[in-house]
C-alpha cells in the first residue's frame, strides 16, 4: 500500500533533484528543488543580475522567470517620469536586466503591471502544484493554489536565474483547520489574524501550513490568496491550500493556463493534489471560525491582534516577562493606553491596498461601506488597486466612482503605503487602518502608526473616522 | 564567499525579541542595486536621533561596543521581508557573527550566503552572555569557532551549537554555491526532460 501523503509531500517529492548534504538521519541535508515559476521585481534582484553578469554566468531558463516593477513605483500620474532618482534607477535596472536576459517584464505602462503576488495568480502564471519562488517574504500568497510558494534572498534569486533550482532545507507541515462557517461581516484577514494571534509571529517558523476545513473550502480565491500571503508573519515557510473546485473556475481562461484538452489534462492532475486521508502533518491546530469576531491589531506586529470589541490590552497582564517588555514598547510607540476600547480610536489615514488585500474582490468588499457615505473629515483615504487589471475591473464595475464620490483617493498599482518606498508614506505621529500585512514601527512611514484590518473594517473606519465594528455597518 | 572558520571580537548586546529587518534596514535605503554602502543605515531609526546625530541611548552606540563585530541579540531575529539588505548592512557595519536563540528562516539563510555566521544557542545561554556583555567595563569579547562549533570568553563560558553540515561547509570553505550546483547541470537536465512541466508562457 502507498504510504498516504500530504499536499506539501506530493509538491516537494516531485521536485527534488537531487539532495544534497550528509543525508544522514540527523543531518539529512537540504534538497534542491526545481523551480517551475521564479518571480522578480525591482528591489531585490539587481545585485543577482550584477552577480550573474560578474562571474560571467547566464540566465538558464528566462522563460520561467517573470518580472515586474511595483515596490517603488509612483501611484500617482504614471505619465510624469519618477521623480525619486535612485527609485528611478533602480525599476531602469530591472528593464535593462531583462531585456538582456530575456525575461519577460511588466514595465510601468504594461496592461498586466501590478504587485507581483497579485499578477501571478490573474494571469494564471500561479498553477498548482508548481514550486514557486520570489526575492520577497509574501510569495507564500501563490500557496493558495496549491503550489509550494516561498520567498528567498537575492543571493537565491542569483542561484535560480543561473540554475532554475534552490537549495533548500525540508520544512515540516502544520494543518491549520478552520471549522465552521464565520459570521457575517468576518473576512479572510481576521481567519488570519486570528491565528497569528493564537501562535505568535514565530509560531510557525520552520513549518509549511495547509489551511484545511469548511472556513477555507468556502473561501474564494482572493480569501484564500490573503490567507496564505499572511502566512509568513507567523514565520511560515510557505501556506499552501489544496486546489478544488473553486481553484480551477479561477484558473480556468486566464491568460497563461492551459486550454482545451491539456486544461482537461492538468485538472486531472490537480485534483490528485491534496493530502491523503491518514496523511500525518506533525502539528495541527484548530481553530472555530464561526466563533470569530473582526480582528485589529493594536501594536508593532501582526500578533499582537484583538477583537474589535476589546481593549488595548495591560501590559502587566502579559504572560511572560519578554512579552510584558515587548508590549510596553509597543503601546508607548502606538501612542495608546491600557483599557482604551479599540472601537472608537481615532485615525488619520486609511489605506486599501497591497498584495494582501488589494485583488478584485477586497474591492468590492470595501466599495460596499463607501457607497453613498463619506469620507471622515480630517480624514486621507487612499485606494491603491493590486494591478492594472484589478483597476481596470473595479473601473468596470464602477467601483472608483463609490471610492471618489466618497473622497478616497483613487490610484494606481503598486505596493505603495504597505512599505512606503514611494512617496506614499505616513508622517511621525499619523494613525493609519491599513489592509496591508505589517504594523512594524515605521514599516508605513517612520513614527506611523498601523493598525491592521480587513477591506471593509478598514473602509468603514474611513468614513466614520474611527475604528469600529463593521458588523454593525452591514447593509441589507 | 567569504569564508568563516573562527573569529575573536566584542560583543555588542541588544536584548530585544523579534528584530524585524525593517528595524535592521528601513525600505528607503533599498533602493541602491550595489550590495556594499549599507553599513552607516544600519538600525537607522533606533541609531540616530530625528536631527541626525547618533541616539546616545541607542546600544550600538555606546562606547563599549566600539567596533563590535559580535551581536548577541533575542529570539527571532530578522524576522519580516526577505531583504537580503539586512545582512549586508549588519557585514558592512562590521559584524561577523550573530548569536540568538532563534532566527527567522529566509534572515538565516541569507546571512549563511554571505559569510556572517548565525549561531543559536539556548535561551539561557544567550542571557547569560547579554548578562556578561551588560556587566563588562570597557567591553566584552567573545570567540565563535565554527570549525569546533563553540562560542567561548576567556571568563568561563564555553557553548556548543548546532548547524547543517551542507552550510557549515560552505562556510568553512568560503563556497560559491551557484558553482556548486552548477556542478550538477546533467541531473538538472535529466530532471527536466523527464517531467511533464507546467506551461508558463501560455497560449494568450
Ligand atoms: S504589497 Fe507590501 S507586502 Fe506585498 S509585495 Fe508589496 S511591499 Fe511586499
Amino acid at each position: 500500500m502507498m504510504v498516504p501523503r500530504t499536499l506539501f509531500e506530493k509538491v516537494w517529492q516531485s521536485h527534488v533533484v537531487t539532495t544534497r548534504g550528509a543525508g544522514t538521519r540527523d543531518d539529512p541535508g537540504p534538497a534542491l528543488l526545481y523551480v517551475d515559476l521564479h518571480l522578480v521585481h525591482e528591489v531585490t534582484s539587481p545585485q543577482a543580475f550584477e552577480g550573474l553578469r560578474l562571474a560571467g554566468r547566464k540566465v538558464r531558463r528566462p522563460e520561467l522567470t517573470v518580472a515586474t516593477v511595483d515596490h517603488n513605483v509612483p501611484t500617482g500620474d504614471r505619465r510624469l517620469p519618477i521623480a525619486d532618482e535612485t527609485a528611478a534607477r533602480q525599476v531602469a535596472t530591472l528593464v535593462r536586466n531583462a531585456r538582456e536576459t530575456g525575461i519577460e517584464l511588466f514595465d510601468l505602462d504594461a496592461p498586466d503591471q501590478g504587485i507581483v503576488h497579485v499578477i501571478g495568480p490573474e494571469l494564471g502564471l500561479t498553477q498548482p502544484g508548481m514550486v514557486i519562488v520570489c526575492g520577497d517574504s509574501h510569495t507564500s500568497t501563490h500557496g493558495a493554489f496549491g503550489a509550494l510558494a516561498f520567498g528567498i534572498g537575492t543571493s537565491e534569486v542569483e542561484h535560480v536565474l543561473a540554475t532554475q533550482c534552490i537549495v533548500q532545507n525540508r520544512p515540516r507541515t502544520m494543518e491549520v483547520r478552520f471549522s465552521g462557517v464565520p459570521a457575517a461581516g468576518i473576512a479572510a484577514k481576521d481567519l488570519i489574524l486570528a491565528l497569528i494571534r493564537r501562535i505568535g509571529i514565530a509560531g510557525a517558523t520552520g513549518y509549511v501550513l495547509e489551511y484545511t476545513g469548511e472556513a477555507i473550502e468556502g473561501l474564494s480565491m482572493e480569501g484564500r490568496m490573503t490567507i496564505c500571503n499572511m502566512s509568513i508573519e507567523a514565520g511560515a515557510r510557505a501556506g499552501m491550500v489544496a486546489p478544488d473546485a473553486t481553484t480551477f473556475a479561477y484558473l480556468q481562461s486566464r491568460p497563461r493556463t492551459p486550454r482545451g484538452e491539456a486544461w482537461e489534462r492538468a485538472v486531472s492532475r490537480w485534483s490528485s493534489l491534496r493530502s491523503d486521508p491518514g496523511a500525518d502533518h506533525e502539528r495541527s491546530i484548530r481553530i472555530d471560525a464561526a466563533a470569530l469576531a473582526p480582528q485589529v491589531t493594536w501594536g508593532t506586529n501582526p500578533a499582537m491582534a484583538a477583537d474589535i470589541t476589546e481593549r488595548v490590552p495591560d501590559p502587566a497582564d502579559a504572560a511572560s516577562e519578554a512579552d510584558r517588555l515587548s508590549y510596553r514598547r509597543a503601546l508607548e510607540y502606538m501612542d495608546l493606553r491600557p483599557g482604551t476600547p479599540l472601537e472608537g480610536l481615532r485615525v488619520d489615514r486609511v489605506f486599501l491596498g497591497s498584495c494582501t488585500n488589494g485583488r478584485i474582490e477586497d474591492l468590492r468588499d470595501a466599495a460596499t461601506m463607501a457607497r453613498g457615505r463619506n469620507v471622515a473629515p480630517g480624514v486621507r483615504a487612499m485606494v491603491v488597486p493590486g494591478s492594472q487589471r484589478v483597476k481596470t475591473e473595479a473601473e468596470r464595475e464602477g467601483l472608483d466612482r463609490d471610492f471618489t464620490e466618497a473622497g478616497f483617493e483613487w490610484r494606481n498599482p503598486g505596493c505603495s503605503m504597505c512599505l512606503g518606498m514611494n512617496e506614499d508614506i505616513l508622517l511621525p505621529g499619523e494613525r493609519c487602518a491599513s489592509t496591508s500585512n505589517r504594523n512594524f514601527e515605521g514599516r508605513q512611514g517612520k513614527g506611523g502608526r498601523t493598525h491592521l484590518m480587513s477591506p471593509a473594517m478598514a473602509a468603514a473606519a474611513a468614513v466614520e473616522g474611527c475604528l469600529v465594528d463593521v458588523r454593525g455597518y452591514i447593509r441589507s | 564567499m567569504q569564508a568563516f572558520k573562527t573569529h575573536s571580537g566584542r560583543v555588542v548586546a541588544l536584548p530585544r525579541a523579534d528584530v524585524d529587518t525593517d528595524q535592521i534596514i528601513p525600505k528607503q535605503f533599498l533602493k541602491r542595486i550595489e550590495r556594499t554602502g549599507f553599513g552607516p543605515s544600519l538600525f537607522f531609526d533606533w541609531r540616530y536621533r530625528p536631527d541626525g546625530l547618533p541616539n546616545p541611548e541607542f546600544e550600538l552606540n555606546h562606547p563599549d561596543a566600539a567596533g563590535a563585530s559580535v551581536l548577541v541579540t533575542g529570539p527571532n531575529f530578522g524576522c519580516g521581508s526577505s531583504r537580503e539588505h539586512a545582512p549586508w548592512a549588519l557585514h558592512d557595519y562590521g559584524f561577523r557573527a550573530l548569536i540568538a536563540p532563534s532566527f527567522a528562516d529566509i534572515f538565516y539563510g541569507n546571512c549563511c550566503q554571505n559569510g556572517l555566521l548565525p549561531v543559536v544557542l539556548q535561551e539561557g545561554e544567550v542571557a547569560e552572555l547579554i548578562r556578561r556583555a551588560e556587566a563588562s567595563v570597557g567591553g566584552y569579547e567573545l570567540n565563535v569557532d565554527l570549525i569546533e562549533r563553540t562560542v567561548s570568553d576567556t571568563a568561563g563560558f564555553a557553548a556548543r551549537f548546532q548547524m547543517d553540515s551542507y552550510r557549515r561547509e560552505m562556510l568553512l570553505r568560503g563556497l560559491d554555491e551557484i558553482g556548486r550546483t552548477l556542478e550538477l547541470e546533467a541531473g538538472i537536465a535529466a530532471f527536466e526532460r523527464h517531467r511533464s512541466e507546467p506551461a508558463v508562457r501560455g497560449v494568450s
